[in-house]
């Protein structure tokens, strides 16, 4: 590997944007493709694909064998209330390898001894967000219930590109909360893009179930092609 | 790959930057019950320290050798690991799956 190929590769990574390497086993001859580029690969459809699933894999192409690495960022969880749910949906998303952090600004909810094990900042969002570098590889949780804290934090989510958000409520309560929304400045777009009713209709009652429900929603988000993802929302 | 190798590019980017010979193995294919992912990698650097797996330790001691006559050679090599090449490399996954590794220098 050549010294700028790493050197660009590490510069990437400590950016939280995605790279593929693509390598020909047989010279040795190399190149980086950032995600942004993908689009205009010839490699693009093999490229797409790996990245999606976050898998590194051997494609044949122009009689070359080629290896694509692929080096994408932990994905985070950020989860705005510290409510029953979130007590089974914290351990649940660590689990499945993501970083997971837990905000409220309810001491009383905020609690350790609620949440022995998850980074819990017990704070508004307006202060807690900022440094936790929201950004497209976060999924993003509002299960409060409570417009002065949820908000807020999804005006923030918007502004960030994150890959998912969900927020809990009915379809009523989510009714009331887009008009809000789009009182404080959200487009049409940043609304459509609210899971909600939140996680996928699976029957859920119980806290965990619904955690469950909410991590399928997020894995679907996450790994289906673009279709798929329709049809399973 | 894992997510928590981001350490371990740092490290060969740094050991280079100091004017170590260094090299890069990165598993590129895995068949049967490997022990690691395709994508994941060990760095080597021409003192012999190395950082990072390949295969949880089983092929880790062949890699590390290989990968010294890489640094001096400049040449990438493929490796072959597992229960066919048991007698070719003296070494074996005791898994019994099969990696192939990816060795190449850095620089």
């Amino acid at each position: 590997m050549k010294i700028e190929i790493l050197r660009e590769l590490n510069a990437e990574r400590a950016a939280r944007r995605p790279v593929i390497i693509v390598t020909d086993t047989a010279t040795g001859e190399q190149r980086l493709v950032k995600a942004r580029d993908i689009a205009a690969d010839p490699l693009r459809a093999e490229l797409a694909k790996q990245l999606r699933m976050g898998k590194s894999g051997n494609v044949e192409a122009g009689g070359k064998k080629l290896f694509l690495n692929v080096y994408a960022p932990t994905a985070k969880l950020v989860i705005i209330g510290a409510v029953h749910i979130s007590q089974a949906l914290a351990p649940l998303a660590r689990s499945l390898d993501y970083d997971v952090t837990i905000v409220d600004p309810r001491t009383a909810f905020a609690s350790p001894e609620r949440f022995p094990d998850v980074p819990l900042i017990a704070e508004w969002p307006d202060t807690a967000l900022p440094p936790l570098n929201v950004d497209h590889y976060t999924a993003f949780v509002a299960v409060t219930h409570d417009p002065k804290i949820d908000d807020p934090a999804l005006l923030h989510a918007f502004a960030r590109d994150c890959f998912y958000i969900g927020a809990l409520g009915s379809r009523k309560t989510h009714a009331k909360r887009a008009e809000r929304l789009r009182a404080q400045g959200a487009s049409e777009a940043d609304i459509a893009r609210i899971h909600a009713p939140i996680g996928l209709d699976i029957g859920a009652v119980s806290p965990s179930e619904i955690a469950v429900s909410i991590m399928a929603e997020i894995t679907a988000q996450l790994r289906l092609p673009p279709k798929e993802k329709e049809q399973a929302a | 790959m894992l997510n928590r190798d981001e350490d371990i590019l740092k490290a060969a980017e740094d050991w280079q930057k100091a004017g170590h010979g260094v090299a890069l193995a990165t598993v590129v294919e895995t068949w049967g019950s490997a022990p690691r992912p395709a994508g994941s990698s060990l760095v080597i650097n021409d003192d012999g320290t190395f950082l990072g797996s390949v295969s949880g330790g089983c092929v880790e001691g062949a890699v590390v050798t290989e990968a010294l006559d890489v640094i001096a050679s400049g040449k990438p090599k493929m490796l072959e690991f597992g229960v066919a090449d048991e007698t070719a490399w003296n070494v074996g996954l005791s898994c019994g799956g099969t990696i192939r590794v990816f060795v190449e220098k850095v620089g």
